[in-house]
């Protein structure tokens, strides 16, 4: 019996040493995939053992998050609170017991809890440890300025929309507003987190306030994307800044005209001779539809991509918070990406099943005020220990190389034409040159539009660039009820800029 | 000299060594939660290593020439499970010291009745098949019975919850290894007329199944037939046809039984990204939120132990709110495992897993040594046993297996298991101790 009974223990042994491998799988391999899991409960219970990391404004003073301790079963818990009930609540987001975690709480989790793998925070922490100390997390010091994003969500309240400000030449985003907005002390309390759900809003059927409608929410762009047709047709040579165009008021397309935007008697607007300035200047529908014919729709899409669209921006959010930009499948609100079943008439100008991110709009506008190049837009500006020591700073870096100098030069004269004696003129500030362009996309019902503002300023020496844009707007044009909030977001930023 | 490094010497000395690490992890238990415990958990150390060496005592009357080793092994898995047990309910560790005490006495009660010569059970093998069967269908009785976790697998007696089926796999051991030694040269043959039993035994570990609703027991009671065959005639095709059997009677529960199939639902989809119906509430819910949530819940917490793990009294089992919530339910007994890897880490939990390994190789040892085929029979009978319900509840714990609710031995929460754990110990020294006298 003596082999039988071998075999079997050898048999035996196997199976526990399986256990073995098994529990090394899930403690070595598998761990920081569970660890990260919304679900997941202990993680977010032994989270609340640590005094998580502040998180700041631009100035370094302004706190947007900090902690409350509280008892419970002889424990030290630290609860977060949000001194500021509402300030860029999407961006910051929250870190709660109950309903996990959102916004930068959620994807600068790991400094905030001080479990990122800089030398200095493993030192930190392991001593904490041994010592038995709490452990406090790093604190973050964002790049968001306190005035104007709150000229930003006091000039959106009332309406559903974003408006992204940043910097072309660094990526920091110094502001990122959305509205409808929310208190992210409510979250925690099924009271509140019901109260946020149902509260009233200006766009029906899309009214979360959840949703950071700067980085997710998806718009047709408009107008504002004839930047970007610009940019291939100059970028491949198939026009240059003076080519000339005559305009009937419509283009025909498959047969079938598309008309220009309506003057006030009710026939379509019709500018007869014009050259690629001036097309662009008055926004004229019937020009960059030929444009888009002589294209072709895989040249607009291939730029676009250059600009970023069809991936998500490099930005420190949770990565589901986050959308791309690019053609869309409405029915089941999917990416496509098939230049060949796209009107590339339409797609010129900005309609056509194209969705696009407030944020990526204000990419575009910052790649052609920073001479083509797309930097990595950057909410954190730095990294600190809770002794103050810098623990990460963030480097200016480029995303995308989206067209050549000559191209964002020409595009900048564009812009800036827009501004002194085109669809956006009301964003002019005296003293400073401003560059910009308007969108007013259809929505499918009869006057009601969604109002666009892309910019950047001063047009010699950009600073500022960015997009506003406003959901659900009767008869509301992208220059006259967007290019004011950026009118009032370049002025709170721009040294030297008038404030009247 | 000889004296000092003789067997039970040895046995000493290490159960000293076990002293020690209780007593030090029952003080990593009090610092860490010196709020909410007293000085008394060192009390806790003190008792069990007295409560040892009363055992170690009886041992060195009635077995001197038994492996050293068992004894103070089974003491550490005790050690390990009562402090984690104290750490998790210090009102629940004193019912299992009160449980192991027991389990001490019948352990001492069994090697002093049984010291002459354990082999008289052989006389008595049918009363243990018999017994083994009234105490399987024991929670089926209508008053006794009673359904914990959707199945049905504990009798109730005034204060106390028995937990039979540990008692059942015992008796079941030592009747089949009595059966076993006494038909093998006939089964050896392999006639078909002579599968009768396999067939009859295979019916009766579904019929457990079926009324238990209950995997686990089921396949390990089945599992322990099937290498204590194996063993008994050296036919692999038993096994084999064995195993078909088995797996053709699981598919056939899976489809016809709710409770059976809910837990491979859960073990191969435990988490879904959108909502499935969910059973508890009669709603739409998240597979991770609903059915499969205290799997899911255990594997957080294993993963959360990393490799060092978060110290004992360190682990995170509660959620702090008005009133605090259990995080995982019944962590003390099915998910003992899951706590323990939270709190020691990949190093502990390998470490508990290698003593296991080590009681098991022991236990083999002791199977080849023993010169009869009954104590042969009855060593690997045992060890298997305890080596299969490991590996049921462990690997139902770390997903490898469909989880069913088993305890895993000397450590989990639970009076019958202990007992029976004691008594399988008690059946391997007298086995050992006749092996190394002859």
């Amino acid at each position: 019996m003596n082999k039988q009974i071998s075999r079997i223990s050898l048999f035996a042994l196997l199976l526990l040493a399986a256990l073995i491998v098994a529990t090394t799988y899930w403690q070595a391999w598998a761990a920081p995939g569970l660890a990260a899991r919304q679900d997941n409960a202990i993680e977010r219970v032994a989270q609340f053992e640590i005094r998580r990391g502040l998180i700041y404004a631009a100035d370094g003073k302004t706190v947007l998050a900090n902690n409350v301790r509280r008892k419970s079963a002889g424990q030290n818990l630290y609860f977060r609170h949000y001194p500021t009930n509402g300030f860029a609540s999407q961006v910051i987001g929250y870190s709660t017991q109950g309903r996990s975690r959102a916004g930068l709480e959620r994807s600068e989790n790991a400094y905030l809890t001080a479990s990122n793998a800089n030398l200095g925070t493993i030192w930190q922490r392991l001593t904490d440890r041994l010592r038995g100390a709490t452990i406090t997390g790093n604190n973050l010091i964002l790049n968001l300025k306190v005035g104007p994003q709150r000229i930003a969500e006091s000039a959106l309240r009332g309406n559903c929309g974003a408006a992204v400000v940043l910097n072309p030449k660094t990526g920091a985003v110094y502001v990122m507003a959305s509205s409808p907005s929310y208190n992210p002390n409510l979250i925690e309390s099924n009271a509140g987190y019901a109260s946020i759900l149902k509260a009233p809003s200006a766009c029906p059927g899309s009214s979360s306030a959840l949703v950071n409608r700067a980085t997710q929410g998806l718009y047709t762009p408009g107008s504002t994307f004839k930047t970007v047709t610009a940019a291939a047709a100059l970028d491949d040579h198939v026009y240059g800044p003076d080519s000339g165009f005559y305009d009937p008021g419509y283009c025909t397309e498959y047969g079938q005209r598309i008309s220009n935007a309506l003057n006030p008697d009710q026939t379509a607007e019709s500018y007869g001779n014009v050259n690629f300035l001036q097309a662009y200047e008055h926004s004229i529908n019937a020009v960059f539809c030929n444009i888009g014919k002589a294209l072709g729709a895989k040249r607009i899409l291939d730029k676009a991509k250059q600009f970023g669209f069809y991936s998500k921006p490099p930005i420190e959010l949770p990565s589901d918070e986050v959308a791309p930009s690019g053609l869309y499948n409405l029915q089941q609100h999917r990416l496509y990406d098939n230049p060949a079943i796209v009107d590339p008439g339409r797609l010129a100008f900005g309609q056509e099943h194209l969705l696009v991110t407030p944020l990526q709009m204000a990419l575009v506008a910052a790649g052609v005020a920073n001479d083509g190049r797309v930097m990595v837009p950057h909410l954190v500006k730095e990294v600190r220990s809770p002794g103050g020591s810098l623990v990460m700073k963030t480097k200016p870096q480029v995303w995308k190389q989206a067209m050549t100098p000559k191209t964002a030069a020409i595009l900048n004269q564009f812009m800036q034409a827009v501004v002194t004696g085109g669809t956006g003129t009301q964003a002019q500030i005296p003293g400073i040159k401003v560059a910009g362009k308007t969108g007013t996309a259809e929505t499918g019902r009869p006057h009601v539009y969604t109002a666009w503002f892309i910019f950047f300023a001063p047009a010699d020496n950009p600073q500022v660039a960015g997009a506003v844009v406003l959901e659900n707007q009767l008869n509301g044009f992208g220059g006259a009820v967007a290019a004011p909030i950026a009118k009032q977001l370049m002025q709170a930023i721009l040294p030297g800029a008038s404030k009247h | 000299m000889a004296a000092l490094t003789s067997t039970r010497n040895r046995e000493l000395f290490y159960l000293a060594v076990v002293g020690i690490l209780t007593a030090v992890g029952f003080a990593s238990v009090y610092i860490a939660r010196r709020s909410l415990v007293s000085w008394d958990s060192l009390g806790y150390a003190i008792f069990f290593f007295a409560l040892y060496v009363a055992a170690h005592l009886v041992a060195r009357r009635a077995v001197p020439n038994a492996d050293p080793y068992l004894l103070p092994m089974a003491g550490l898995l005790t050690a390990v499970g009562v402090t984690e047990i104290y750490r998790l309910g210090p009102s629940d560790a004193f019912k299992q010291g009160l449980w192991i005490v027991i389990g001490v006495v019948l352990f001492a009660a069994a090697l002093l009745l049984l010291r002459r010569d354990y082999r008289v059970l052989e006389q008595y093998k049918y009363l243990f098949g018999v017994g083994a069967i009234v105490l399987l269908f024991l929670p089926r009785l209508p008053v006794v019975g009673q359904t914990v976790n959707g199945a049905r697998l504990w009798v109730h007696v005034g204060p106390f919850q028995l937990q039979p089926g540990e008692l059942a796999k015992v008796a079941l051991i030592v009747f089949l290894a009595a059966y076993l030694r006494e038909k093998r040269e006939v089964l050896a043959q392999g006639r078909l007329k002579d599968l009768g039993p396999l067939l009859v035994i295979w019916g009766g570990c579904m019929l457990v199944l079926v009324e238990t609703n209950d995997l686990g027991s089921g396949l390990l009671y089945f599992g322990i037939f099937l290498a204590m065959l194996y063993i008994a005639t050296a036919r692999l095709s038993y096994v084999v046809v064995g195993i078909g059997l088995f797996l053709a009677g699981g598919f056939v529960a899976y489809e016809k039984i709710a409770h059976v199939h809910e837990r491979v639902t859960i073990w191969i989809h435990p988490w879904t990204t959108h909502k499935v119906f969910c059973p508890q509430t009669g709603g739409l819910a998240l597979r991770q939120d609903c059915e499969s949530y205290q799997l899911v819940r255990s594997l957080y917490s294993i993963a959360s132990g990393g490799f060092g793990g978060a110290g004992l009294g360190k682990g995170t089992f509660v959620i702090p709110g008005h009133p605090p919530v259990q995080l995982i339910p019944y962590v003390n007994t099915d998910f003992i495992y899951s706590a323990l890897a939270q709190e020691l880490g990949l190093i502990g939990a390998a470490a508990l897993l290698l003593v296991f390994m080590l009681f098991v190789a022991r236990g083999m040892k002791i199977a080849l040594q023993a010169d009869d085929g009954f104590s042969k029979l009855l060593a690997a009978g045992l060890t298997f046993g305890f080596a299969l319900q490991t590996f049921i509840i462990v690997g139902g714990v770390l997903r490898i297996i469909p989880l069913t609710g088993i305890t895993l031995p000397f450590v989990s929460y639970g009076g019958s298991s202990i007992v029976a754990n004691f008594l399988l110990l008690a059946g391997l020294l007298l086995v050992s101790h006749r092996a190394n006298s002859t």
